[in-house]
């Protein structure tokens, strides 16, 4: 019997969430004036969260690193946000869109928490129209739908390609009014380092002050995560270079479960490695696969002479050119889950069809479209995507097409959480991509920005309730003590200890370092042995860090090295872990992706006999071995098959 | 196509240890760049060196690096963002100079942005100016179907114009005024040409109106400098949007 309780409600899946909420308890108005709730993160689901929660009546204090909530990385998501609205009359329905995420996430996410997803989804679409968000419109003042990959209707709702953007400034909208009324205080520029529990309940923070770096104490009823995912733990991602996953960590280290730490999403159209000294990846749009044809050349000697600059993608016909998605999967086509998409990029370039110097890029050619839509309709659709691509890459998609190649883009493991978004630890909730419910193995397009906002407008505002009605005698935290001293002093001294290595090498080598370590072993193939030999460099790595490690300037002062130490310090423990979960899950399952477990034609074979559980780790300690724990997941609606979008 | 490589250019920037020190210029050179190399894969790589030469690295303000956040501030060479158009400072890449050249790099000189470090500004002046009505009134819950209120296309696309602002301080960094003008009517024109904007026009127009002129920005003279500036494009119509529904709502008064 597992320790772990996931609180799913029983009933039927249609019904669980309505016969939840019924259920649960709920806050007085002149109760919630009482109670304090801090909430760190100000994406979608940190800033949704916590613009909801003031709303209620809770007094909330939001933190974020940035200097302003506007900026959270929730604001470079491009392409859309699903919705089960059905608008389209394609046969779309709440069912359908849970079907497509739970089968999407390769059925390694929790049925009812899907559903509730979907069940709620339209409620979102609706918010944001009120928020005054500009979706886009049709002719008739409608709003318009687009495809996405792994779905076979039309469900995602749009802002151009800047639609995260715009969500984003509609919740930072809503949050921005509390803060006028009062009800939130936001403090940015302030980075959590720790959490503080009392008698095994969450009471608050330990944040730094990234301005003045000097280390204070917050206090609380309940803490929220919003903190994001760890994709930085390669180094190279689509994430901000500030991204990091410390807040949850330090979660981790103090008690709460952290689950599937090894689904992680590599994007398939992100613009290719350039040189050395590249410091991030940029995403292109999945949505421009609604568009674009994948391909590569037909024969090794085309690729040859495209590598060598001698021929352009233009001077190959039609019949040399290899549409291997449409080939392998004619049903989906250039439609498929982006899993799929990007492993089937990395088997062209490593069989040597790469089209790029590095061998390491296909194209994504607009071509067709333009002569089908014209090209006035591809640049209002895709107009800032490709001009953000002329400008990093200094070619024009109009007339030749994109080089695309896989780059990690999203953790759909995290800390995990109950049917109430609730951690293993008492009163600790995470929320948005923090979390790792909803999305399995892999996430599909435009099912992020859903996640984040259906968590923090509509899901929980209510389950935080539950909790808090149980609090409603507990005074003001004060922190002053004991528990809040012990954990600022232990910050004091990481700081410290970080600070005073002195050794000759900085942060960002070691994160470069980390990062190799994770894409060449951890990355979009792994086997057993790869693992092994990743668990053992990633060691040695953190010795290196702890003897050699250089952090310039003050402690007491603007900082960015010390910033990144404490992160790279936090995302080589988790580079450890998220290895040895892969290693651990000996299937290969969505964006995980064991060569020991596939089919004689190189598709990913699931095996659900033994691995059909959620797997949520504990920590030890920092030399010793966390412990597994298991949340078997049961599919009482939907029935599991291989996955297939041939 | 392979970039050339810059084997060695000066990097002259603006550093102060705080809010309160004396500033001054250092010029730094930096050797073997890729023009297909970010700006700021440039600053990296010379704050790497002056870690490892023993000195304080450069204080920049950057997340993203795909131009959305709006986190980054540099006025490079004398101008927001740099030498080319439509593009932010982590947009903008080593292509736009050449072999040799002495790269200026100050922060946002607005008054209203005071410097925290080296290159690193201050912009809650921009946080203040939305909380003062930069939203639609409504709580999460209890809203109509999307759909039950149909906006033409026109109208849509135009809101998207103005919403596309991502609050990185261009504008007013370019203004000779210090004005905050295009950032202040990014918000309001967006709701103007939106029906649920409506409901608050003429307070939103005021309020945020009156917030930005006590946060000590400057008045609007219509050089139009800061639509150059904007690496969205916004365009200075939007000024004439908020300048009538400013007046609008002080004429109902």
């Amino acid at each position: 019997m597992s320790i772990l309780n996931s609180k799913i409600p029983e009933g039927p899946i249609a019904e669980k969430w309505s016969n939840h909420k019924a259920g649960i308890k709920v806050v007085s108005p002149a109760n919630k004036r009482k109670l304090e709730v801090i909430v760190v993160g100000t994406g979608l689901a940190g800033a949704s969260a916590a613009a909801s929660l003031s709303e209620l009546g809770y007094n909330v204090k939001a933190f974020c690193y940035q200097d302003s909530p506007r900026r959270a990385h929730s604001i470079a998501a491009q392409g859309g946000i699903n919705a089960a609205k059905n608008y389209q009359n394609d046969n779309d329905s709440v069912y359908r869109l849970f079907y497509d995420t739970v089968k999407g996430g390769d059925y390694r996410s929790r049925e009812a928490n899907v559903h509730r997803l979907a069940e709620v989804s339209p409620n979102i679409i609706d918010q944001c129209v009120a928020q005054g968000v500009p979706f886009a419109r049709e002719y008739g003042g409608l709003l318009s739908n687009r495809s996405f990959g792994g779905v076979l209707v039309s469900r995602t709702f749009y802002a151009r390609g800047q639609t995260g953007q715009q969500l984003l400034l509609g919740a930072y909208s809503a949050l921005n009014r509390q803060i006028a009324e009062g009800g939130v205080k936001m403090y940015t520029r302030h980075e959590m380092v720790d959490l503080v529990t009392i008698d095994g309940k969450a009471r608050g923070i330990i944040a730094r002050d990234m301005v003045t770096g000097e280390v204070k104490r917050f206090g609380a009823h309940a803490v929220v995560i919003a903190s994001g995912g760890y994709g930085n733990v390669f180094f190279l991602s689509t994430n901000a270079m500030g991204c990091n996953a410390s807040a949850s960590w330090v979660c981790y280290k103090k008690g709460a479960f952290f689950a599937n730490p090894c689904f992680v999403q590599i994007h398939p159209t992100c613009i290719p490695v350039h040189g050395s000294q590249q410091s991030k990846l940029t995403l292109m749009s999945e949505s421009l696969r609604n568009d674009g044809r994948v391909w590569t050349p037909k024969k090794m000697e085309d690729a040859e002479k495209l590598r060598k600059g001698l021929i352009g993608p233009n001077d190959l016909k039609d019949e040399d050119r290899d549409f291997y998605l449409e080939r392998r999967y004619p049903s989906y086509g250039n439609l498929v889950p982006r899993d799929v998409a990007s492993r089937a990029a990395k088997e062209r370039c490593d069989a040597g069809y790469g089209v790029n110097s590095e061998g390491k890029a296909v194209y994504l050619d607009f071509k067709y479209a333009i002569e089908r839509l014209g090209k006035g309709t591809i640049e209002k659709r895709y107009g800032n995507l490709f001009q953000m691509y002329e400008k990093i890459t200094d070619a024009d998609p109009y007339k030749e097409p994109m080089q695309i190649y896989p780059a990690i883009h999203y953790t759909m493991g995290g800390t995990w959480v109950d049917y109430n978004l609730m951690t293993t630890i008492p009163g600790l909730y995470a929320i948005g991509e923090a979390n790792f419910s909803d999305h399995g193995a892999n996430r599909l397009g435009a099912s992020a920005l859903m996640q984040g906002l259906a968590d923090g407008y509509f899901v929980l505002p209510y389950t935080i309730g539950d909790y808090l009605a149980g609090e409603i005698m507990i005074p003001k935290i004060d922190t002053n003590l004991p528990e809040f001293i012990e954990a600022e002093k232990g910050v004091l001294n990481k700081l410290d200890q970080l600070f005073n290595i002195k050794g000759k090498t900085p942060v960002d080598h070691f994160h470069k370092k980390l990062g190799q370590i994770m894409w060449d072993n951890v990355g979009m193939a792994r086997n057993a042995e790869g693992l092994t030999k990743a668990i053992k460099e990633i060691q040695e790595l953190r010795v290196e860090f702890y003897k050699d490690l250089l952090v310039p300037g003050e402690l007491k002062n603007v900082n960015p090295e010390l910033e990144k130490a404490g992160r790279v310090a936090d995302f080589i423990e988790l580079g450890e872990l998220l290895a040895r979960d892969a290693l651990n899950r000996n299937e290969s399952c969505g964006g995980h992706f064991r060569e020991e477990s596939s089919t004689e034609e190189g598709e990913a074979k699931r095996d659900d006999a033994n691995f059909a559980y959620v797997a949520a780790w504990e920590f030890k300690g920092v030399d010793a071995e966390p412990a597994l724990h298991k949340e078997d997941l049961v599919f009482e609606t939907i029935h599991l098959t291989q996955r297939s979008y041939k | 196509m392979a970039d050339k490589i810059l084997n060695k250019i000066y990097v002259k920037v603006w550093r102060q240890n705080n809010a309160t020190a004396k500033g001054r210029f250092e010029t730094y050179t930096v050797e073997n760049v890729s023009q297909g190399t970010s700006f700021l894969e440039m600053m990296d790589i010379l704050n790497d060196e002056l870690i490892l030469g023993g000195k304080d690295p450069i204080a920049f303000d950057h997340d993203c690096r795909e131009g959305i956040c709006g986190m980054c501030s540099l006025y490079i060479n004398g101008h927001a963002h740099g030498p080319d158009t439509q593009v932010t400072t982590c947009q903008l890449h080593m292509r736009k100079f050449h072999e040799g050249q002495t790269i200026t790099v100050e922060p946002w000189r607005v008054g209203a942005f005071p410097v925290i470090k080296d290159v690193m500004v201050d912009r809650t002046a921009f946080e203040k100016i939305q909380q003062a009505g930069g939203f639609v009134s409504v709580n999460t819950g209890g809203v109509p179907d999307g759909n039950t209120l149909p906006i033409s296309q026109d109208d849509a696309e135009e809101a998207m114009d103005a919403a596309a602002c991502i609050g990185c301080g261009a504008c007013a960094a370019t203004c000779k005024n210090s004005s905050a003008m295009l950032f202040l009517a990014a918000k309001v024109s967006q709701f103007a040409k939106l029906p649920q904007g409506q409901v608050e026009a003429k307070r939103r127009a005021k309020a945020m109106y009156a917030k930005m002129d006590e946060l000590g920005f400057g008045g609007c003279t219509n050089t139009g400098a800061c639509e150059l500036a904007c690496p969205k494009s916004i365009s200075i119509a939007h000024i004439a949007r908020l300048n009538r529904e400013y007046l609008k709502a002080k004429l109902a008064d």
